[in-house]
């Protein structure tokens, strides 16, 4: 409860500007309309206007809230229309490209760590890899997977959601890896254990506080990855291509909802991985938090 | 004559550092007898831990000759000749109590059911019994402590190397651990090398001290204790104790001086 109050007020005040900031930006369209038909507009008048219009610059929130409800719970699923339809596309593309980053984050990372060649290599690149602009990079991505013959769209735009989502994971557990101090490493001398046994005994258990909260910032990315990949490959599926098609087509409304969609999903995926989280720390003998 | 379980001879241990060559052990001459149990007291850098790990092959000297079971500690490393307990317990959090003191057995690959057995084992020996299925941050600062040593007893090493095991614990927990230690070493007859800062534990543990200085690392004394076997905390008043402390700090003080 307590937490949900502050939540809340900060949830009204948006609110609040929200609606004040539609009814400044969608007047000068009502007034617009009242010169030309050579009528005046009463307060009254312009803010149900204001909040009613088909094509507003900037719609009301109930408007998005409606819009949002007729595409999701009204629409059928197999609808082109339905948010739950191109939200599960673009939930896929996030998932492949989450999934691809953890393991190429892991794999990255433990070759860092265990190869002092591969420390000096491959980090660099790494860090190369995320200063360049993944918008540019798209297109390129997009022609290269088909010129190797994937044939559906699917492929390069999980790629270029694991090319987002592989970072985080791959730091955290460079730091998790090497996360061990030399006294254990020392305790797993004395017994004379092997390379393997340090890695699977030791070093992978101590990496793994380190690699659950990197899941969450991993998991954001890979949406990001995934909409940018849908605005950027020219795609006609995907929240990313429903935001683009209502901005390109002057339909304020399905960008909006399209946009809140991405939001409520991020936020779902969010929440889910931070659940796995803590049932993970459970697991592993930690205190409840 | 039996042969000493470890022995060297004029061992010397140069660490090349950026700021040129540290000392740290200059002919070190010791042996060390089964069923010994020998202390290593000395002031911060005089190199007793160094000693003590190069017993280990956790260090290799540069000089002189040392032996572990009459082949070098390298090998006896490899052979799972002692176990080592360090000055922090160094549990894994994500394991129980049980689970950490399986984990040299599982690296040593011992069968499934004898893990369990010796786990079961060990832990009464410590005094841990029923603990088992706890996690470490369940457990006291001295608990764990003893956990760890239950690990390094779990797969029955001949020697037991003990590196200031119970320096960050308070001395009533510490006087209790000791006493705990002496039971252990009667128990299992085992060769024990143990480090320490404090004069008292060297003196009431030990049946061998060795007294040592910095700059460089070197053996100023070596006391052999006359107390008996059988050593109740308040033989700590009587003045043989008080007589062996006396020589150990004017070793100290000795080494200090020059």
């Amino acid at each position: 409860m307590n937490k949900i109050v502050p939540v809340l007020t900060v949830l009204a005040v948006l609110i609040v500007i929200w609606y004040a900031a539609a009814v400044k930006m969608n007047s000068t369209w009502t007034f617009d309309q009242a010169e030309r038909a050579g009528t005046e507009v009463s307060f009254s008048e312009l803010v149900t206007d204001t909040m009613s219009q088909t094509r507003p610059l900037l719609p009301a929130p109930h408007q998005i809230a409606t819009e949002l409800w007729k595409t999701t719970v009204e629409k059928k699923i197999t609808s082109k229309r339905s948010m739950i339809y191109q939200g599960s596309i673009t939930l896929k593309t996030t998932l492949l490209g989450f999934g691809f980053g953890i393991v190429i984050g892991i794999a990255l990372a433990t070759v860092i760590v265990l190869s002092r060649v591969g420390r000096l290599t491959l980090m660099p690149w790494a860090i190369i890899s995320q200063t360049i602009p993944i918008v540019a990079l798209a297109p390129i991505i997009v022609v290269l997977s088909n010129a190797a013959g994937t044939g559906t769209l699917m492929v390069p735009k999980a790629i270029i959601a694991a090319y987002l989502s592989f970072y985080p994971v791959l730091v955290s557990m460079v730091k998790g890896l090497s996360s061990p101090d030399q006294m254990q490493l020392d305790l797993l001398k004395t017994y004379g254990a092997s390379q393997r046994d340090v890695f699977w005994k030791l070093r992978l258990p101590s990496s793994m506080p380190y690699f659950f909260a990197s899941l969450k910032v991993s998991v954001a990315a890979a949406f990001v990855g995934a909409v940018v990949a849908e605005l950027s490959t020219s795609a006609i599926a995907g929240l990313g291509a429903r935001m683009l098609i209502g901005s390109q087509f002057g339909e304020p409304m399905i960008m909006w909802a399209a946009l809140f969609a991405a939001a409520i999903l991020a936020a779902i995926l969010i929440f889910l991985v931070g659940g796995f989280e803590k049932l993970a720390r459970y697991m592993m003998g930690g205190r409840a938090v | 004559m039996k042969k000493p379980v470890i022995d060297a001879q004029a061992v010397d241990l140069t660490f090349q550092t950026g700021d040129g060559p540290v000392h740290a052990l200059k002919d070190v001459n010791l042996q060390i007898n089964k069923g010994d149990f020998v202390s290593f007291i000395g002031p911060s850098g005089c190199g007793k831990t160094t000693f003590l790990r190069c017993i280990a092959g956790l260090e290799t000297p540069t000089g002189g000759k040392l032996t572990v079971n009459g082949i070098s500690p390298e090998e006896a490393r490899k052979s799972r000749a002692y176990g080592y307990v360090f000055q922090a317990a160094g549990l894994y959090p994500w394991r129980t109590i049980a689970g950490n003191i399986k984990l040299p057995l599982e690296i040593m690959e011992f069968p499934k059911a004898d893990q369990e057995k010796r786990v079961e084992k060990v832990l009464e020996l410590v005094d841990l019994k029923g603990f088992g299925k706890k996690y470490p941050w369940q457990l006291s600062g001295g608990m764990q402590q003893r956990a760890s040593i239950a690990r390094a007893l779990a797969f029955d090493a001949e020697i037991l190397l003990m590196d200031e095991p119970f320096g960050a614990l308070d001395e009533i927990v510490r006087d209790k651990l000791n006493e705990e230690v002496l039971r252990l070493w009667a128990a299992t007859n085992k060769t024990i090398g143990f480090v320490t800062h404090s004069i008292p534990e060297a003196v009431y543990l030990s049946t061998k001290i060795v007294v040592m200085s910095p700059r460089p690392g070197r053996i100023t004394d070596v006391i052999d204790s006359p107390l008996p076997k059988e050593r109740p905390l308040e033989i700590r008043d009587t003045p043989e104790f008080i007589e062996i402390a006396h020589r150990v700090r004017d070793g100290l003080r000795a080494g200090h001086d020059l």
